[in-house]
């Protein structure tokens, strides 16, 4: 594997890294036949980012087919490679990330600077399973895009501090809102709204008047970036519970930052979850094996997982020895422990869940992101209190 | 009880905003008296504020070009609030292009200062924004706490130096002790000092004036001129004094009541400032 970026796009990669480090403590690299996606997920499983790079955006893209791998990388390591973006605008002229066989776990990350000067690092790596949230923005019924100075100066006039805002639309506005969680903060909290008219946007599509709630911090991230590429920035969202997805795009690159927001009954119990029909009793996801059959019965091969899947109630079984599952891996054994030894330190519940769909996926070129997975309804399992265990 | 006012002069927002944010420096609550001629920002001395008390006074009609009160009563025509000034701050500080900034007290989930700022927009529709300040109403029989306070017989009057410079010698002095002395004298002479086991610093003003209170005022006694009136205060409040002001004050004098009371009055055209500090042991 050998990828070279040049000029002005060593410093795109480097933001784009940045954007993606405020979100998750681990970059997942995953090399494509279309590209590169660079992608992370932030601990609560609430927040997914990716960015995903054409091959045209390097000057060199060459990935050797029969060492295809998808690996993670702690997110502060390939931070430092690309640390003082100021630097790095003036000194770097071409940056490298290789990979052969002999390196093992390790990727090279090597900057060529001026002078002849050329810093290296080898970034240790850990095997790893796809990670790839469901969202569908084709089918969104509202979409809204903006050019990026709108939107940083609208999260202007709320605290660095906030945590989640509440953005409601209807034909012609958009309002936004503090949301603020607990009944008694409310009474002392100071609320702010500000509301903005559809002309200031350069694409406003309200097909469904709705509110949701999400979580502002994670979105820092893609404003910072978008501002700095002066890239529009596409909403997507839907009903509350359904992920809303923040894109911006060019001819090279691709970001997607899709959040979770907070669903209608969860107003009152404040957990995020994805909203879906109670599930059949046979998909309760302490049953592996009907879970399987689901998975193998979609229409779409290799299904991808959703975000913050609510959690099952008992820990899930060790997969590989499931002989349904072994199909479905490429993975080698190794792999899996590493991942389950990772489950033991993660707290419940949703870590738990994303062993199930993480376990199961087998990625392949033909995956896209916007990939809606048909039966997706039915596996999803609502709520912890739905358990009949 | 109803208030409802505007501010469209980019001046006069920029203005009310420095006084705010002097006062958000100074406490985390205050009360704000609605009259209809002029707004009070007030700290009454209890042991919450660490016996320190403030009075801020702003002339309405010099800042706001809409202004309707109706208070409690037809005879008590105001209206008291006890609210966090940080929050007033933070809402004005982004509002600060605004084309107009309407304040009014409104009842939402709570009793509320709102502030409406129409901002500039990309498109014929404006962009509102608007921030709801929950506010205790203060009943009027607890208004007595909240009086202007009197001017206190103090012995010597004196023009302060430079605040800049008054602020980065306190600044210093902080480091080294909690409690410093200030004493001044009819000759214009102001000293800072403060002792500790180990050291003692003291700087000297010199040549500062001393403000002409007439004679009524307690100085007309005589006095010697050199004899230093002394108060001994907590730093940090006098730190916290200085490290708030946002704007060089057309006048700035402190009375100092010997070992009782250290008054700072700040003078701008259309806002008054008091902050009265008490002696500690």
């Amino acid at each position: 594997m050998d990828y070279v970026a040049t000029g002005s796009n060593v410093k795109v990669l480097a933001k784009a890294i940045h954007s993606l480090s405020r979100i998750g403590e681990e970059l997942y690299f995953e090399p494509l036949d279309d590209g590169l996606a660079l992608r992370t997920v932030n601990s609560s499983r609430s927040a997914f980012a990716c960015f995903h790079l054409s091959p045209l955006f390097f000057q060199r893209f060459h990935t050797s087919p029969a060492h295809r791998f998808r690996c993670k990388m702690p997110m502060k390591s390939v931070q430092a490679v690309f640390k003082s973006l100021a630097s790095l605008e003036k000194t770097v002229e071409k940056c490298r990330i290789e990979w052969k066989p002999a390196d093992k776990s390790q990727l090279t990350f090597t900057l060529h600077c001026k002078h002849g000067l050329l810093k290296t690092h080898n970034l240790s790596f850990q095997d790893c399973e796809s990670l790839q949230a469901v969202f569908d923005k084709e089918h969104c019924p509202n979409v809204l895009r903006a050019q990026p100075r709108l939107l940083v100066d609208t999260v202007l006039h709320f605290p660095p501090s906030l945590e989640e805002v509440t953005v409601s639309v209807s034909g012609e506005r958009m309002w936004l809102k503090n949301h603020v969680e607990d009944e008694s903060d409310q009474s002392k909290a100071m609320m702010t709204e500000l509301c903005l008219s559809s002309e200031e946007f350069d694409h406003f599509v309200v097909s469904l008047q709705t509110s949701i709630t999400f979580c502002l911090k994670e979105l820092r991230g893609l404003l910072v970036f978008a501002e700095s590429t002066g890239l529009p920035i596409s909403v997507y969202f839907d009903e509350p519970g359904r992920p809303v997805v923040l894109s911006v795009s060019d001819s090279v690159l691709e970001a997607n930052f899709v959040l979770a927001t907070l669903s209608e009954d969860s107003h009152h119990n404040n957990t995020k979850r994805a909203p879906t029909p109670p599930p059949p009793d046979d998909f309760m996801c302490d049953d592996m094996d009907s879970y399987l059959i689901a998975m193998e019965t979609s229409e779409i091969a290799g299904p991808s997982t959703e975000i913050n899947q609510p959690s099952c109630s008992t820990r899930a079984p060790t997969m590989p020895n499931l002989p349904n599952h072994r199909s479905l891996f490429d993975n080698d054994q190794e792999e899996q422990q590493e991942e389950e030894e990772e489950y033991d330190l993660e707290r419940p519940p949703n870590k738990k869940f994303r062993s199930l769909f993480f376990g199961s996926v087998l990625p392949t070129p033909s995956q896209v992101s916007n990939q809606t997975l048909q039966s997706q309804d039915v596996l999803a399992s609502d709520s912890e209190d739905e358990k009949s265990s | 009880m109803k208030f409802r006012s505007k501010m469209i002069d980019v001046g006069c927002l920029n203005h009310f905003t420095r006084v705010v944010n002097t006062i958000a420096k100074l406490n985390k609550t205050c009360v704000l008296r609605l009259t209809p001629d002029n707004l009070y920002f007030v700290l009454s001395g209890k042991v919450s504020n660490g016996g320190v008390s403030m009075w801020c006074e702003l002339l309405q009609v010099n800042f706001f070009d809409e202004y309707q009160i109706e208070g409690v009563s037809p005879d008590a025509n105001e209206i008291c609030l006890e609210l966090a000034p940080e929050n007033i701050s933070r809402a004005l500080k982004t509002a600060q292009n605004a084309k107009s900034v309407k304040i009014k007290l409104t009842k939402k989930h709570c009793p509320c200062l709102t502030l409406a700022a129409d901002l500039p927009s990309l498109s014929s529709v404006s962009r509102v924004v608007t921030h709801d300040i929950p506010v205790d109403v203060i009943p009027r029989r607890m208004w007595h706490d909240f009086k202007e306070p009197s001017m206190p017989d103090f012995d010597v009057s004196i023009y302060l130096p430079p605040l800049k410079i008054m602020k980065n010698v306190v600044d210093r002095m902080k480091n080294l002790s909690n409690y410093l002395v200030i004493e001044a004298n009819l000759s214009g002479e102001m000293n800072l000092k403060i002792e500790t086991d180990l050291v003692s610093v003291t700087t000297h003003f010199k040549d500062l004036g001393n403000p002409p209170w007439g004679d009524d005022a307690s100085q007309s006694r005589s006095r010697d001129m050199e004899a230093m009136a002394h108060t001994r205060v907590d730093i940090r409040k006098l730190q916290q004094f200085l490290a708030g002001q946002q704007v060089n004050p057309s006048k700035a004098m402190c009375n100092i009541v010997h070992k009782r009371i250290v008054h700072l009055i700040l003078l701008h055209e259309d806002v008054s400032l008091q902050y009265f500090i008490p002696a500690v042991a």
